[in-house]
Order: C-alpha cells, then structure tokens, then sequence
C-alpha cells in the first residue's frame, strides 16, 4: 500500500452525504497519451492547433450521431435526485462530482454553440465559450466518473452520464487529448493481442504453469490449452486472469469447470482478451475492431460457443453491442446464448446435474457479493429479469454455506462501483480511487462488523485489482477480494480424482488432525 | 524526466520507469529502492533478477504465480507466496520490483 499524502475518508454507520468543498478535485488528472499511443487508435498525435473548431464540430456529429446525447443535453430539469448518487462525488465532496454538474461542464458548452438563447444570451442560460480552461476542466472531471451508470437508476427522466462521460473523451480525443492509460493499452490490443501486453509464448508458458498446479493440488491433468482449432469453446477473458491475484484462481476454476463437464475449450493467443477499453474512451471505431478480433479468433479456431470469463464491462460490450459491432454471429451453435458469461454455463451445468459442489469446502469463509456495475446495470445473464443478480449469487450460495448480503441500497441495480472503473484503474488516479472506494467500503465493512464477512467476491478484473489495492486504505485485508469461480473451483467435486491421490489427501487430514 | 547518477542520465517516464530498458544496471536499481525508503537486500535481488531472465526470454513480466512458485523453488515453500513478495515490495511486487529491475511496468486490469 502506497503511502496517501491526502486525507482518506473515515468509515462510519452510513455514507453521509459530505460538506461540499468545491475545487477539492481540480488537481486530479490522468497523464496524456504520448503521441504513438494516440496514432495507434486514429487520433491526433498531441493538441492540435485548431481545437476549439474541431472539438465543436466532434460534438455536432455525437449529437447527430448518438439521439441519447441531444436528449440528455436538453432534458435535465435540475431536480437534485442524482446529486448524492455518486460514489466519486461521496469520496471526494466536489461538487463537480455531482452527476449534474458533471453533465453541465458539456451542457454549457452544448447551449452556446447548439442553442439560439445560448448563441445570443448565453449568461442568461448558463453558456460559455469552449476555452482552453473549459477543455482541461473537461480532462479532469470526465476522468473522474467511472460510467458506472449509478445515477442513472435514480434520475427521473434516465439521463445516463455515462454517456455524456463517454462523448466528453471522444471529443477530447479527437483533438489529440487521449488518455495514456487507456489508450496505450488498447495500443497493446492491436499489436500483442491483450491489455498486458503478454505475447503468445508467454501466454502458453503460463497456462502450462497454471495446469500444473492444478495437477498438483487435484492429482488430475486439466487440459488449459491455447489456440487449439476445432474446440468447442472459446473462451475469452480478461488478460488480468492470467496474470494477477486474485484473479488467477478464477481462471483454474473455470478450467475445473470445462473439464469436469467434458467441454473442449480453448483461448486464442491472437484475441487473448475479454475488455474492450474502446467503450471507455467512447470511440465506436475502437470497441468495433476489438470486438472484431474476437469474432476472428473464434472463425479461425472453429469453435461452437464463445464462453466470456469474470470481466464486467467486456459483459456489456458483448451483451449489448456485439451484435451490431460484429455480428451475426449465426455460426455458432444456436443452443447456447451468443454470448455465454462463464456465470450462465456454471449455473446451468449446475441445474442439469452435470457438475456438483460441495460447499463445506468453503466453510472457512463468510461470502458477500459486489454487483460490479456494468453487469448490474449494462446487461443481464439467463432468461429472466434480474439474472445478473441472481445467478452469481446462487453459484457463490452453491459453494458456500455462509453468504450474507451488503445494504439493500449497495447492491443489485444499486451497487457502488468499486472506484476504479471506466478507465480510472491506473496509479496516476489513486486519491481518486482511494475515496470513491469509500461508499462500497462502508457497506462492506457493516457485513464484516455485523456478520463476520471474510471475503467479498466479485465478476470483474478491475473491481478484483480495485479491492485488493484500495482494502488496506480501510483497514480491511487485501486478500478479502476472491473470483466467484475460485469458490466454484474449490467446492468444485471432481469425479477422477486418482485412488492414490484420494489417500494422500485423507493421509494430510488425518496428519493435521 | 531523467535521474542523474555518478555522470549518467537514465530517462524515465512520468512513473519513474526506466523508458531505455538497455540502460538499468544495478546503481540504478538501488537508487529506485532507496528512493521507495528499501534497502535491497539479497532477496529481493533473487526477485528483481528473476524478472529480469523471465523478461529476456518472453519480453514481459511473469504472472505473479510464476513468480511465486520460481521463487518458492529457489527459497522454499514458506518464500513462494505473494505475502513474502508483498513484505518485500510493499507497493506489490509486479509494479514495484519490476520497476527497480529496470522493465516496463505492466498494463491492464492489473
């Protein structure tokens, strides 16, 4: 844990809504693309001379482009529901972290150039110029809001700031102002095939590792292979799940998973990535070529079905826009959803009797679950309304005896993002991170005090890599953070365990006893 | 940015990572740790050149469990977990040793 040079929120019975300090977060800005990560993606390399023009003339097409945006610009009727909804604005106590107000730094400017009152009386409605200060303001706060949707759910009229978020980047992308971590990483994308950055050979080197160690401790050979045509499966996941912790142990349990129900899976070294960062930066042209890599690797490899891991916003992209990014996607196998979430195919082999658990392997754990937004609130699983909330949950009850839910106002559509998503999940943004974390952390540490919670799980990479850094900040243990199917793996019955594996076990249990 | 260090300018980028990977040696490395208040002793050199030879070989830094089990191998079992790397890179050993050891630091949902 880093040392904080900043005032961190305490935790208390309840998230108060905080004494307004304006100017709190002013400071707060991500670094700058360097100029090779923004040519990477199709924009202007650094600031470009004419900006001001440009940056009007990127907002006049968004505003034909998207009908959600020119609503949202008009709609707002400024009645305060959304104001105390944001877990940036909770954290930090700016006021330009109200999801009003956040939406007002485009609105003003939108009413100027796109209003006749703004045109001729802009003091009148609240307009101003796009100047330079406008612009860096822009950077600042548009890279404050994680789009998590949150306040959404409570505006009476639906405006999405997410959206509006969304436009903001794109227009300041467009006039060479694109964030370095975002874009670098879908850089690496294009180039090496996953966020990481982690090349075919490393990739395979860490599967063989990873299928040892499940050898290891199961005495059972689970294939965890790479680019094998004619699979059934092709699964897609965040690169973070073979690389970091926590998330690593949800990556063997669906490898547990796949081979227990005899499916052939397989993950593609040339679209070894679930995210889709292009829904980040707002830019359609980028979510559609890497969603496009994914509809290659899975023609190329021959699979049936594409099987998406533990990752939320890849979830949505896949949900709610593949089909219009990179569809039809008419040959697959037509039995199963197109897209499949890993949840859905734990959860029906469950119900058909194909896989069994045993929870009392988990009775170590007292389990809560963290609804990460963009599953909560962008899309569903199954085929009835409130999927998203059930079907995780039903798997972490099925593999522990002991689960207990946060606050009815912190969960399902309500949930608070973990802080870190939406692009904001790099160090440069750690105050940021650190107090936006702090509602969820509230409602966590109630469970932990009232009901002796261990472990909080969670479907998304960057609420996993979220928890584990910004936990200790509370006072509560990074290793609390677990992947549903690390539970899964390890309530998991495997029906060949060897005989003589079966013994050594029972040797060890009876050695400790 | 740059570091200057008897008479030689390591560039860095905005995170305090090397931006040349050809120009780390060890005065450098020790000056990141002592600049992070750690004193590099014998085992986090075990770590720090570990990443440096799994690098080489596949232009990235191992995931944490290889680096836990290589590490576990070398030192024992008691080593090969991410709580003995923690104690020795508080700030988490991808970032922070991969940063004494002179490698890009990794991206992602990481």
């Amino acid at each position: 844990m880093a040392k904080a040079d900043y005032e961190i929120p305490g935790l208390s019975q309840y998230v108060p809504v905080p004494k307004l300090e304006p100017g709190k977060m002013e400071h707060s800005s991500p670094f700058i693309a360097k100029p090779e990560h923004n040519a990477d993606l199709g924009f202007p390399g650094e600031l470009v001379d004419d900006w001001h023009d440009k940056a009007i003339d990127k907002m006049g097409d968004l505003l034909k482009k998207y009908r959600s945006l020119q609503v949202f610009m008009d709609i707002c009727v400024k009645c305060g529901a959304c104001t105390d909804k944001c877990h940036y604005m909770l954290g930090t106590a700016d006021p330009k972290n109200m999801p009003v107000a956040r939406q007002d730094l485009m609105r003003s400017v939108y009413r100027r150039y796109f209003t006749w009152p703004g045109k001729h009386f802009p003091k009148l409605v609240g307009a101003r110029d796009l100047t330079r200060d406008v612009l860096d303001e822009w950077y600042s706060y548009y890279h404050q809001c994680s789009e998590c949707r949150r306040c959404s759910v409570y505006c009476p009229y639906g405006i999405d700031t997410a959206e509006i978020t969304m436009a903001g980047r794109e227009i300041l992308a467009h006039v060479g102002m694109g964030q370095k971590y975002s874009n670098e990483i879908i850089g690496k994308v294009y180039k090496i095939g996953n966020n990481l950055g982690l090349p075919g050979p490393a990739l395979e080197n860490t599967l063989e590792g990873l299928a040892e160690d499940i050898e290891d401790e199961t005495g059972i050979a689970v294939a965890m292979p790479m680019d094998k045509v004619g699979s059934e499966v092709l699964l897609i996941t965040p690169s973070a799940d073979f690389f970091a912790e926590p998330h690593v142990d949800g990556l063997m349990g669906y490898a547990k998973v796949f081979h227990e129900a005899g499916i052939d899976w397989t993950v593609s070294s040339y679209a070894s990535e679930a995210a889709n960062f292009g829904l980040f930066i707002g830019n359609y042209d980028n979510m559609e070529k890497i969603a496009k890599r994914i509809r290659k690797a899975s023609i190329d490899l021959k699979v049936r079905r594409i099987v998406h891991g533990e990752c939320g916003h890849a979830w949505r992209v896949a949900y709610s826009f593949w089909n219009t990014l990179a569809g039809p996607f008419d040959y697959l196998d037509s039995n199963y959803p197109v897209p499949q979430h890993i949840c859905e195919l734990t959860y029906d082999l469950l119900q058909a009797g194909k896989i069994k658990l045993d929870p009392s392997q988990n009775d170590d754990k007292v389990l809560t679950f963290h609804d990460s937004c963009n599953v909560a609130r962008g899309s569903r699983m199954g085929d009835k309304p409130g999927g998203q909330f059930d079907i995780p949950r039903a798997l972490i009850k099925a593999a522990c005896n002991n689960y207990v839910d946060m606050a009815r106002d912190t969960i399902n559509e309500h949930t608070f993002c973990c802080g870190g998503g939406g692009g904001l999940l790099t160090d440069d943004l750690m105050e940021l991170r650190v107090k936006g974390a702090m509602p969820r952390m509230q409602a966590l540490n109630e469970v932990v005090e009232s009901d002796k919670v261990t472990h909080v799980a969670a479907i998304c990479a960057i609420c996993k890599t979220q928890f584990a850094k910004t936990l200790p900040y509370y006072n509560m243990g990074m290793d609390m953070i677990i992947s549903v199917h690390h539970l899964v793996g390890d309530a998991l019955i495997m029906s060949d365990v060897p005989e003589d594996k079966e013994e050594e076990d029972e040797d060890e249990a009876r050695a400790q006893d | 940015m740059a570091i200057e260090l008897n008479g030689k300018t390591y560039e860095t980028d905005e995170e305090g990572y090397l931006a040349d990977l050809s120009q780390w040696d060890e005065d450098i490395a020790t000056y990141m740790a002592n600049d992070d208040d750690i004193e590099l002793t014998d085992a986090h050199w075990e770590v720090i050149n570990f990443l440096r030879e799994y690098y080489e070989e596949y232009q990235i830094a191992p995931a944490v469990r290889v680096l836990t089990k290589a590490i576990g191998k070398k030192l024992g079992k008691d080593k090969g977990n991410s709580k003995y790397l923690y104690q020795l890179f508080p700030y988490g050993p991808a970032k922070q040793a991969c940063k004494f050891g002179g490698l890009p630091k990794p991206t992602g949902c990481v």
